[in-house]
């Protein structure tokens, strides 16, 4: 894919480590990037949790965020459709743009329509599978048939084979690997530009975890991803472009297959081989 | 066996029968008052009983029709006022309030959910009564009301705080604005917990006579509209156990039996709606 001939192992330094340098600027140029994380520095009360994160989310890939328990990816990632400010101490400065537009000037509603999230756990609403998926098209009064829209997101994740039959049953009654992929096609109703993903398969078994690691790969081609994961080999797996993050600050970002052969900071060499985290 | 575990032995014995016969004593005084009852209250009662008015003083025989209907008005009347203002009072505790004003209000619930209901009763009787110049089905109601305020509010609160974080996260990441997710995933997630604690509530309500002595008062009529004094089952209860005449205990106790019976109905029609719905799953 051109995005890995772009970025040579010679460049992989720059980019990574320090934001706005001659060979950043070039990935950039030669993918276009949805989102643009600039200079953000983020705290819960006086705890600084990330400093000076400068990175982008690419057009239709999927961006990968690992690094070791607390490091500051989950934070990270809330950050993008602002899901931190529901905690009150929260406090972020620098920019985050969504079309070289800084979010966090917009509307946050309409934000959240543009950017969805998919949680941790499966969060099912207490509603039928059916007004799970269509939630979102009707609180957001989408034109159109709202059914027509639920079997379309239902499709696109891959469950609707499984669910067509009994749409009006509770969505608890599925196992957590369809609740999961639920919750993905009910983020996916709203038709975001841009996919949050975090740890979505940390409370699944390996079936329902490679099931959803495929259609993460599908997916791509509809909607930008950034996944957040505490596991390399899905990272390895599913992603285009990874972050590794430590302590709060953006190790490396590179093209995944280069930072998981070539890391160019042994901090992160020093991860991928388990040598920590 | 060393003297050391044997003690050991015996005194956890000793205790798993203490327990164990606490619990058997706790269980059984229920069974004894429903058993008491049924007894009394199922020999006394009879078709008339649901039927007609009470016979004039010396007359035997009448029913207790004023009085059931007028527990029934007083009951509906009394949620019409209470569970609304309990139900939003306690969305805005839950969800909007500051945690100092929220303090403040909580505080308040439970101490006027302490308030003996006497004083409550006195407290609607110089509302209610004094202004209209008597005593009504709507002066019991607004002190039944009252009771049920802090119960409602206080539970509507509850619930709502137990729905889990990420149902609401996943409302919000979809677009939903505060308001929308309250009212689309919060609430409908927590309405199951909230409607039993509100039928409870109910139910206690359902058998206070202090509050109703001086404000429905009593008649030994209908009571027509919500203007004019009305009978009541736990003040005809309370009237008539006191009485000279053994045809009024006799109502009593069958009084006390449909009063209980109406309770039980209550608690059934809160566990078939709950069947229903969609409960959220324990993690």
């Amino acid at each position: 894919m051109n995005m890995h001939a772009s970025a040579k192992p010679g460049l992989s330094v720059n980019i990574l480590t320090t934001a706005g340098t001659p060979a950043n600027r070039e990935t950039a140029a030669s993918l276009p990037m949805r989102m643009t994380i600039k200079k953000v520095n983020f705290f819960y009360g006086t705890k600084q949790i990330l400093f000076d994160i400068n990175m982008g989310i690419a057009d239709k890939r999927v961006t990968a965020l690992i690094g070791p328990s607390g490091c500051g990816k989950s934070t990270l990632l809330r950050t993008l459709n602002r899901m931190h400010e529901t905690v009150s101490s929260s406090r972020l400065e620098g920019e985050i743009q969504l079309d070289e537009q800084n979010i966090l000037a917009q509307d946050v509603t309409s934000l959240r329509r543009r950017v969805g999230m998919v949680f941790q756990r499966p969060n099912p609403f207490p509603k039928s599978i059916f007004d799970n998926v269509a939630y979102g098209p009707r609180i957001n009064g989408v034109k159109g048939s709202i059914s027509d829209a639920v079997e379309k997101s239902l499709r696109h994740a891959a469950l609707w084979e499984e669910v067509k039959d009994h749409l009006h049953k509770s969505a608890y009654e599925l196992s957590g690997g369809q609740q999961q992929r639920l919750c993905i096609a009910r983020a996916l109703a709203v038709e975001p530009e841009v996919l949050l993903l975090d740890e979505p398969c940390s409370a699944l078994d390996p079936i329902s975890t490679a099931k959803i690691e495929e259609l993460l790969v599908e997916l791509k081609n509809l909607t930008t991803i950034a996944i957040v994961t505490h596991n390399m080999q899905q990272a390895a797996r599913v992603s285009d472009f990874t972050a590794f993050l430590l302590t709060g600050q953006v190790i490396e970002f590179t093209p995944t297959p280069q930072l998981f052969t070539t890391p160019s900071d042994p901090r992160t060499e020093a991860y991928i081989t388990g040598r920590f985290g | 066996m060393s003297t050391r575990l044997r003690w050991r032995k015996f005194l956890s014995n000793l205790m798993l029968t203490m327990t164990g016969l606490c619990a058997l004593i706790s269980v059984s005084a229920l069974f004894f008052i429903l058993g008491y009852l049924l007894f009394n209250g199922g020999t006394s009662i009879n078709w008339a009983f649901f039927t007609q008015l009470p016979k004039p003083v010396g007359e035997t025989g009448g029913g207790m029709a004023n009085a059931i209907l007028g527990s029934a008005k007083l009951l509906l009347a009394a949620s019409l006022f209470g569970v609304p203002i309990g139900f939003l009072g306690g969305i805005y505790l839950a969800e909007f309030s500051e945690s100092a004003t929220a303090s403040v209000v909580r505080y308040s619930a439970d101490l006027l959910n302490g308030v003996p209901s006497i004083v409550i009763g006195i407290f609607a009787y110089s509302m209610v009564v004094l202004p209209f110049k008597h005593f009504s089905t709507l002066a019991g109601a607004f002190a039944l009301g009252l009771m049920m305020i802090p119960i409602t509010l206080r539970s509507t609160e509850e619930f709502l705080r137990s729905v889990p974080r990420n149902l609401r996260e996943g409302a919000m990441a979809l677009g939903a604005s505060k308001t929308k997710t309250i009212a689309s995933v919060i609430v409908p997630a927590a309405y199951r917990g909230i409607l039993t604690a509100i039928l409870l509530a109910l139910a206690r309500v359902a058998g206070e006579t202090a509050p109703l002595l001086f404000t429905a008062f009593g008649n030994r009529f209908w009571a027509h509209g919500w203007l004019q004094p009305t009978a009541s089952l736990p003040v005809m209860i309370f009237t008539y156990a006191v009485s000279p005449y053994d045809d009024w205990h006799r109502q009593a106790w069958a009084a006390g039996l449909v009063l209980l019976g109406l309770i039980l109905i209550i608690n059934i029609a809160a566990r078939t709606i709950l069947s229903r719905g969609i409960a959220v799953p324990r993690s």
